[in-house]
């Protein structure tokens, strides 16, 4: 579809890692300079100043100053002041690293995943039938196949925007969303099916998954209640697979120099269309993963709604991290740090857990708009701003 | 010189690609309207029996028409027959560049025969489906509108979901304080502040409007799901606010069928029809709209000649930033009265898919949200009606038609050149 120029014509432009660090397109500013300031400072500002007007909000929505204070206090609590916490902590960053790496590795390419959230649906639900449908497997067969399930569902989910921006055009945001909707809706309607709902239930649930299938539990032996499991290993290897992927193969330089300037990738011989619909299938296997994951190691059976808005959330944590994937990482472990809290500060202290949405949502304001937060706190030389944006029909 | 041949290479190769991929494109859309009447004969004529009852007009018409019936397997067949001819004709030579539209009446006769197979033996109020539709493409046609007042000046506007939602839960909240018009009035400025947000951010820090557009949305919901939980559950009497009430034009709702589709209606929908010629006339009649458009498809050309780009952003902006917030009014006031978390449902996302669909016309995008309300009505008479079709894919519906207008659409309709486009003065 695109026009097939060969990448030894001596007169289009040679794309190379330093070309790419010179552009100053939204994934370059986003990623090689990641000095102090731009990678922990402006990060850090923005989560403290979110944090901060969290506070205010709380205040306004009728809650003295002293019980908004002690709500932040329950937040701290829940999330790193015991080991259990620690445990919630890292147990909700396991499928926002992976959610995470699913947006990332697509702003690398320059599009916009916001469907996360029906890949993992997808992705869960597939993981599920694996788990509940195979009796008698040992884990060491039936766990990897659960696992590629999921992976093989989100990443089907992935396919279709990737296919319909490739060959039609059509912008990936909201092909993405009504993907979600579908997901959703989709999966309401298989746990009402005799296929997936529990014997004996009305109630739209699935059956539970086989023990072989189960990702097992990492610190049960201290305290049977601590739910952390190995799918954080899993995400930890699919960052390092990921950066690996993106700046160590060919593949991943062509990421991202689509990324950076898809006109210059054609004319330098790239598919660009590939490149679309390859992206978007890895970032579907990795948010199918993720909710595979959850599926797995956490939940073991699927009730409507059970991906929770964690695919939304992912798009805060690749902002954040910088769509790198170590950065990724870390702030998938600080989002999961408010999760837990969140639902202690819910349980202790009567603040509803959707403030968190709140402060993500300021968090991704302020590292977008790096001159807010530097008019703020009066710092010198403002960052410039991020841009994805490639309009409707690019 | 080589760059002269190559090009020729280029276009040559690209001519027979084109015209290869335009036979395989009828074969495939021939394949389809075949497929929809074999759907018909095997699946719709077996399932019915007696006559199909379309009802035209409603008890409190002026003027009474009685029900149109139809036999329900005759009138089938010979949908079934249109569909097979079409299939046939596509197939062996293409409408080549009407197959679009042959594709679109095909769909249309195919909705059709649905709903002779979903009301056989049975009543189906065609003119309250009609009513429905025109009321429930209002939100959709008004997050369009405010669509395409932001991206005619250059600004994408990807936060419409969350103007809707804003809009819908301070209008509930204020108009179950001081009432409706209040309401309304709480409901367009909340869009308006919202869009102020987009528009600051957009234009003066320069930061990618799709992430500020997301952002919304997701500030939004947060903050509204938030405030349900600490305000309106503890305070039901906030969540309770009157709805308006359908208002009968004289005369012209006793038209048959028209009248009540389009005056008798709430005035959120006459604000709609109002909007959409005011928006015609601002964008099209008026200095101010030929302006906005000048910095949509050129800023530095318009900025050359005196206007400034960041006064006409604003303004565009946030005159569709009420337009946004005014639909979302639609939801509790214009509807149910009270608040629900996530209410819109992405209605803000199928304005925009309207938007594209019509051209970045206000006028396209009001026809463009018909067929969205169409889809959506239809889904819940057919829920009404208790077809074999599972609810939750005649909900999936309007997501669906969604994505195929934007995948068959995009790349025919022409945005502004320069939307999504920061501009930053020299």
């Amino acid at each position: 579809m695109s026009d097939h120029i060969p990448a030894s014509d001596p007169d289009s432009p040679v794309i190379t890692e330093e070309s790419l660090k010179h552009n100053r397109g939204f994934v370059q500013r986003l990623t090689t300079s990641v000095n102090w300031r731009t990678g922990i400072l402006i990060p850090l500002l923005s989560v403290i100043t979110a944090l901060a007007i969290g506070l205010v909000i709380i205040v306004l929505s009728g809650s003295s100053f002293s019980e908004a204070l002690e709500a932040y206090g329950a937040l701290l609590q829940g999330s790193v002041g015991s080991i259990k916490a620690i445990s919630e902590t890292l147990t909700a960053a396991t499928p926002l690293i992976l959610v995470g790496l699913s947006v990332a590795i697509a702003f690398r390419a320059g599009l916009f995943n916001i469907g996360a959230e029906g890949q993992m649906a997808i992705g869960g639900m597939c993981a599920v039938f694996a788990g509940f449908t195979f009796v008698g497997l040992p884990l060491l067969v039936h766990l990897p196949l659960a696992i590629l399930a999921g992976i093989i569902g989100g990443a089907i989910w992935g396919f279709i925007p990737g296919i319909l921006k490739a060959k039609t055009g059509a912008h990936e945001v909201i092909v993405t969303i009504m993907l979600n909707y579908i997901a959703i809706l989709f999966v309401g309607y298989l746990l009402k099916t005799s296929l997936f709902q529990r014997e004996g239930r009305t109630d739209p649930v699935s059956k539970n998954i086989e023990g072989s299938s189960a990702l097992p539990q990492l610190l049960d032996w201290i305290n049977p209640s601590m739910r952390i499991h190995a799918g954080l290993i899993i995400a930890l290897l699919a960052a390092a697979f990921i950066h690996w992927l993106l700046f160590r193969t060919t593949v991943g330089f062509e990421f991202r120099a689509v990324g950076a300037n898809p006109a210059a990738a054609r004319y330098a011989g790239m598919s660009v269309a590939r490149v679309y619909v390859m992206v978007m299938v890895i970032a579907g296997a990795l948010a199918g993963l993720a909710g595979g994951g959850q599926v797995l190691g956490v939940l073991e059976r699927v009730t409507p709604g059970f991906t929770a808005g964690i695919g939304f959330d992912g798009i805060a944590v690749a902002l954040l991290g910088r769509s790198n994937p170590a950065g990724v990482v870390a702030a998938a472990v600080l989002f999961g740090g408010l999760r837990a809290g969140g639902q202690q500060m819910q349980v202790s202290t009567d603040v509803g857990i959707d403030l968190i949405s709140v402060i993500q949502a300021l968090i991704i304001i302020f590292v977008a708009a790096p001159t807010l937060i530097s008019s703020i706190y009066r710092l010198k030389a403002p960052a410039a701003s991020m841009q994805i944006s490639k309009g409707w029909a690019s | 010189m080589t760059a002269a041949v190559e090009s020729y290479e280029v276009t040559g190769r690209k001519s027979k690609i084109l015209s290869r991929s335009q036979i395989r494109k009828a074969r495939i859309s021939g394949i389809a309207l075949f497929l929809m009447a074999a759907v018909i004969m095997l699946v719709f004529v077996p399932a019915v029996s007696g006559v199909s009852t379309f009802g035209i007009s409603t008890v409190t018409d002026f003027i009474q028409l009685s029900p149109i019936s139809v036999p329900s397997a005759g009138s089938l067949w010979i949908l079934a027959g249109v569909l097979a001819f079409l299939g046939t004709s596509q197939f062996m030579r293409g409408f080549q560049t009407k197959t679009t539209i042959f594709l679109g009446i095909g769909f249309f006769v195919f909705v059709l025969a649905m709903m002779v197979w979903a009301s056989s033996g049975q009543q189906f109020s065609l003119v309250s489906m009609l009513t429905a539709t025109v009321a429930r493409s209002t939100p959709i046609a008004l997050g369009a509108l405010s669509g395409i007042l932001c991206e005619r000046s250059g600004v994408v506007n990807i936060g419409i979901e969350g103007m809707l939602l804003g809009g819908a839960f301070t209008g509930v909240v204020m108009g179950s304080l001081l009432g409706g018009w209040i309401g309304l009035v709480a409901a367009t400025l909340t869009g308006g502040i919202l869009a102020l947000l987009l528009a600051v951010l957009s234009v003066n820090f320069r930061v990618d409007q799709i992430i500020i557009g997301v952002v919304i949305n997701i500030l939004v919901l947060g903050l509204t799901s938030f405030l349900t939980s600490q305000l309106l559950l503890k305070n039901p009497s906030l969540n309770d606010a009157p709805i308006f009430p359908s208002i009968k034009i004289p005369v012209l709702g006793d038209i048959p069928i028209i009248g009540p589709m389009f005056f008798n209606q709430t005035v959120i929908v006459y604000g709609m029809f109002l909007l959409v010629g005011l928006t015609t006339f601002f964008l099209f009649r008026t200095r101010w709209g030929l302006r906005t458009r000048s910095v949509g498809e050129n800023p530095k050309a318009a900025d050359s000649l005196g206007i400034s780009v960041a006064k006409v952003r604003y303004l565009a902006v946030v005159y569709g930033g009420m337009v946004g917030g005014f639909a979302g009014a639609w939801f509790t006031l214009g509807t149910v009265g009270r608040f629900d978390e996530g209410m819109t449902g992405g209605r803000g996302f199928i304005g925009l898919a309207a938007m594209i669909f019509g051209g970045w016309n206000p006028i396209g995008a009001f026809l463009a949200s018909l067929v969205f309300g169409f889809s959506d009505s239809l889904q819940q008479k057919f829920a009404v009606l208790e077809t074999p079709i599972p609810t939750e894919f005649l909900a999936m519906a309007p997501y669906l038609v969604t994505i195929i207008v934007v995948a068959g659409l995009v790349g025919r309709a022409r945005p502004p050149a320069a939307d999504g486009q920061p501009f930053e003065k020299q």
